[in-house]
């Protein structure tokens, strides 16, 4: 049985005037232990993928359909109390700027003491044993000094180091990590990278790791999931989609790469921007910005299917992969 | 540490500078002192006389310092009307004033914060909608109406508090007599104490939830909330001390404004204390007594903000008050 099973995930945003809908029919698996890329532009829907997991969507976010199995629980039915064992203890997250993140005015030790706390019978003494030994982990120098610490005292790249032990803390079954290096230094970027897969390796955590760095996801993830604009567009396993994407929109990413461009000349890029979420266009998604668009595209949402390895959602994935334009683009 | 402070106290002498510039100034316009101090009869050249040897002639830089020399060895004029020191007058009101102020201030600091948090955390529910309505009505009305209403009607109407005076007091330490030890005292300051705190604290309500609600936006917040911790604490720990931070500073100046206010609450309720006594200095003109009450009040002022910041620095963990040399 899968550790995480996401079903048919529909997430709606009800404003003022509308209800636009963010993620539309979201489906897939994870594996005990398994680590899992979702890649895609801003506001594809990734970061909402993450937090529905949690069901910590706030309004005007809401789980309109679908089923969220977490260890056979539906994490869409659970009550308060329920969510409260679940949040921090079997399923972490680790947001994007560790800057906003941990509360100003508490000290590390008191943010660290207090999750155990909440969910395991420990004396403040045992409670900060194991946070001391968590910090060791991630290899912060001196941990019993930092436990008196206030975040603003910490640099950056520590203070994400605090929050990835703070993550490990109650040895959960899952990692949520939402573009975890994205607000750092470049140089400490890869650190902590390096750090996270170390640790949900040698602590048999499942990952998944919400990023728009392809480079990142091709190092980290054993699948990976594409958005666009509230739906997956190809998921597989992460080596073929690097190596051989299907969809045109993956291609894109794909050839947008600075590495994929020679040095001096312009970077690809694809043409347009993702469509709002109040305006997404019929039929596929990405068509007004797919040069292999046809009138079906136009029309009708297409369908995951197998094809290559992976599964894709497109209806010219046949004629695309024949078709001589892709291997110039692809050259 | 040693930094902070003088600086926070060079900053306090500047203020007071400034505001005893201003009293000074209201002195020299104020009327004729001399018409104040002899009659009718005298003649012009005994006003000459008396004006030169009281100083009145000198130029305003002169008269400035001499007053300012004066005041620093804490002589601030004698009352025309008293015929005292006009530090002592005030020195005899200030105790009354000041628990006034402290009780307006209990009841400020006992409703804002719970009301502050619920009207954040549901702001929705009608009962919040209620407390919001109603504080838009407490902020409308001015201080001496509500005063007057509330003693009409839990006073004459229902005669449950007393409608003046300061009651059965108790004398503490020189000129200090509290109302806090006996009954009859905590009854005579209730409704005096309402009416001050009728203006301030649905500001503190409005300003508890406004800081609050933003706060419970916040990525450390909805972080609390991912670890599963519990929404008591998320409230009560996480987010309102953030929230109390801000208050704490606006709460200090609102402090000194409440001293001000304090002459129409006291007046209402012929409550004993300094700001009655003001408005009768300026009934009688008695223009010392009106300079001596702006800088102690000056004073007041300066020294709660100065202590307001201090204690900011105190309980913010951002604000290294050791390390903050400039």
């Amino acid at each position: 049985m899968s550790l995480l099973s996401v079903r048919d995930l529909t997430v709606k945003f009800a404003m003022r005037d509308q209800t636009v809908t963010a993620l539309n029919g979201i489906s897939f698996d994870l594996a005990k232990g398994e680590r899992l890329g979702i890649v895609g532009e801003s506001g594809a829907g990734k970061s909402i993928t993450g937090f529905s997991l949690m069901n910590l969507l706030s309004r005007p976010g809401y789980i309109d359909t679908g089923k969220i199995l977490f260890e056979g629980e539906d994490v869409v039915q659970m009550n308060d109390k329920r969510l409260r064992n679940l949040r921090g203890n079997r399923m972490a997250m680790i947001f994007q700027d560790p800057m906003v993140t941990l509360n100003p005015v508490l000290t590390i030790g008191q943010q660290m003491i207090e999750t155990l706390m909440a969910h395991r019978k420990l004396s403040h003494e045992e409670a900060r044993q194991i946070a001391i030994v968590k910090l060791r982990e991630v290899y912060i120098p001196s941990p019993e000094e930092r436990l008196e610490q206030y975040p603003h005292e910490l640099s950056g790249g520590m203070r994400q180091r605090i929050i990835i032990a703070i993550a490990l803390l109650l040895d959960p079954q899952l990692i949520i990590a939402d573009e975890p290096t994205t607000a750092l230094d470049v140089t400490i970027q890869a650190d902590i990278m390096e750090l996270m897969l170390e640790l949900c390796q040698s602590n048999q955590v499942g990952l998944i790791l919400i990023t728009h760095d392809l480079g990142v996801v091709s190092q980290m993830t054993e699948r990976t999931l594409v958005m666009y604009a509230g739906r997956i567009i190809e998921s597989g396993r992460t080596r073929e989609i690097i190596n051989d994407p299907q969809h045109p929109y993956t291609q894109g990413l794909i050839n947008a790469l600075p590495q994929q461009t020679v040095p001096g000349q312009r970077l690809k890029q694809i043409p347009g921007n993702m469509p709002g979420l109040a305006s997404i266009p019929a039929g596929c998604a990405f068509n007004p910005r797919c040069k292999y668009a046809t009138d079906l595209c136009r029309s009708r949402v297409p369908e995951a299917v197998h094809y290559g390895g992976v599964e894709v959602a497109c209806h010219e994935v046949q004629r695309l992969n024949s078709d001589e334009d892709r291997q110039e683009a692809r050259a | 540490m040693f930094a902070y402070l003088a600086k926070r106290v060079i900053q306090a002498v500047a203020v007071m500078f400034v505001i005893s510039l201003i009293a000074f100034a209201i002195q020299g316009n104020l009327g004729d002192p001399l018409r104040e101090l002899v009659g009718q009869s005298v003649s012009e050249e005994v006003r000459q006389q008396l004006r030169d040897e009281m100083g009145l002639n000198d130029s305003f830089v002169t008269q400035y310092l001499r007053f300012a020399g004066n005041a620093l060895q804490g002589d601030l004029g004698t009352s025309y009307f008293f015929k005292e020191p006009a530090l002592d007058v005030i020195l005899k009101k200030l105790p009354a004033t000041l628990e006034l102020v402290f009780g307006a201030t209990l009841i400020i600091v006992g409703f804002s914060v719970p009301l502050g948090v619920y009207t954040a955390i549901k702001p929705d529910s009608i009962l919040s909608r209620v407390i919001m309505g109603l504080s838009i009505v407490g902020i409308s009305i001015p201080v001496f109406l509500t005063a007057i209403l509330m003693i009409f009607v839990f006073s004459v109407e229902y005669g449950w508090f007393p409608s003046y005076g300061r009651g059965d007091t108790v004398q503490v330490w020189g000129y200090w007599q509290t109302n806090f030890a006996t009954a009859d005292g905590w009854l005579h300051i209730i409704l005096p104490s309402i009416a001050l705190a009728s203006i301030m604290l649905p500001l503190f309500v409005r300003l508890i939830r406004a800081e609050m609600m933003e706060v419970l936006q916040s990525e450390y917040v909805k972080y609390a909330k991912a670890k599963g911790i519990n929404p008591w604490r998320i409230y009560f720990v996480h987010a309102l001390k953030n929230t109390l931070l801000p208050v704490i500073t606006v709460g200090g100046v609102q402090i000194g404004t409440m001293v001000a206010y304090t002459i129409l609450t006291e007046t209402v309720f012929q409550w004993p204390g300094m700001g009655f006594m003001f408005l009768e200095a300026v009934n009688r003109v008695d223009t010392p007594l009106i300079v001596a009450y702006l800088i102690v009040v000056g004073f007041i002022f300066v020294v709660t903000n100065t202590i307001v910041d201090l204690i900011y620095g105190l309980v913010n963990p951002t604000v290294n008050i050791a390390r903050m040399g400039a």
